[in-house]
């Protein structure tokens, strides 16, 4: 059923140019979120199913929040006020409602076809994927988990209020 | 049994790429240029994974989980980076933060 994987493909172009073309921040990451559940649809039919879940857990689950608590942080005040009441009341949630419709649909689809019918080609069980990534590329695993403690790191150092700097050439032109 | 072909996933990826440029280099906001890097990454995992189910080796997932754990990172410091830049310059334009002071 390769038609599933064309669906899914139209719906990640459609919403990927809404999210380059919206211009409130919280709208472009609604379309985001859809554009990483078609990602996921597709690797699905590509025969990868553990990294679909991943997808969905990691990208539209974690990595989005992260971007939602930041928006959410940066405009503080009357006019996030007046965005949010916008944004519960206007029709802005009907076209990533439609695009994730159809990928409900798809999944509805998967479902509900024959086993094997619907993922055409060899799916690749996480055991393989397992098996390789701890004995292949075990060095790789150290390498990301050296980069996971420095984007930690790193994230705790650049997050961190620092008290008003005494420095005078900060003081000059840093605040403004 | 038929399987999908490589050239419309490669195509695919491409096009996601193609639109994260094109977004990168347009927005000036810069959560809409980490959106847009987010976009690219994923594009280019969409890429290795298609690669991937060509020959039907693990590979391919074993890059796409590389690349999921560098975004992490690379989101998480550049989140911090876009509240750094806000606090000090009370814009997100990115033009605002081009000079350096050395």
């Amino acid at each position: 059923m390769t038609v599933i994987f064309y669906i899914a493909a139209g719906v990640a172009v459609v919403s990927t140019v809404m999210v380059i073309t919206r211009l409130n921040a919280v709208h472009a990451l609604l379309y985001l979120v859809v554009s990483l559940l078609s990602v996921a649809v597709i690797f699905f039919t590509l025969g990868a199913p553990f990294v679909s879940a991943l997808e969905v857990i990691i990208y539209a689950g974690a990595i989005m929040v992260l971007f939602i608590f930041v928006v959410m942080m940066l405009n503080l005040g009357e006019e996030a006020a007046a965005e949010e009441s916008k944004l519960l009341t206007g029709g802005m949630w009907i076209g990533p409602g439609i695009l994730a419709l159809i990928l409900v649909g798809e999944f509805i689809w998967i479902l509900t076809a024959d086993a094997g019918q619907a993922i055409p080609g060899t799916v690749i069980p996480p055991q393989a994927v397992g098996i390789s990534l701890f004995s292949t590329y075990l060095l790789g695993v150290e390498l990301a988990a050296m980069l996971l403690i420095a984007g930690i790191v790193g994230a705790y150092h650049l997050g961190h209020r620092k008290h008003k700097s005494t420095h005078r050439f900060l003081q000059e032109g840093g605040s403004e | 049994m038929i399987s999908i072909p490589l050239e419309s996933g490669l195509l695919l990826a491409g096009i996601l790429f193609a639109l994260g440029v094109v977004g990168l280099l347009v927005r000036r906001n810069v959560v809409f240029v980490l959106m847009s890097l987010e976009i690219m990454l994923n594009a280019a995992g969409l890429a290795f994974i298609v690669a991937g189910a060509r020959w039907g080796q693990p590979d391919g997932q074993v890059m796409f989980i590389f690349i999921l754990t560098m975004a992490a990172a690379e989101v998480a410091v550049g989140l911090a980076l876009i509240l750094q830049i806000y606090h000090r310059f009370k814009t997100l334009d990115s033009d605002a933060a081009s000079k350096m002071r050395g």
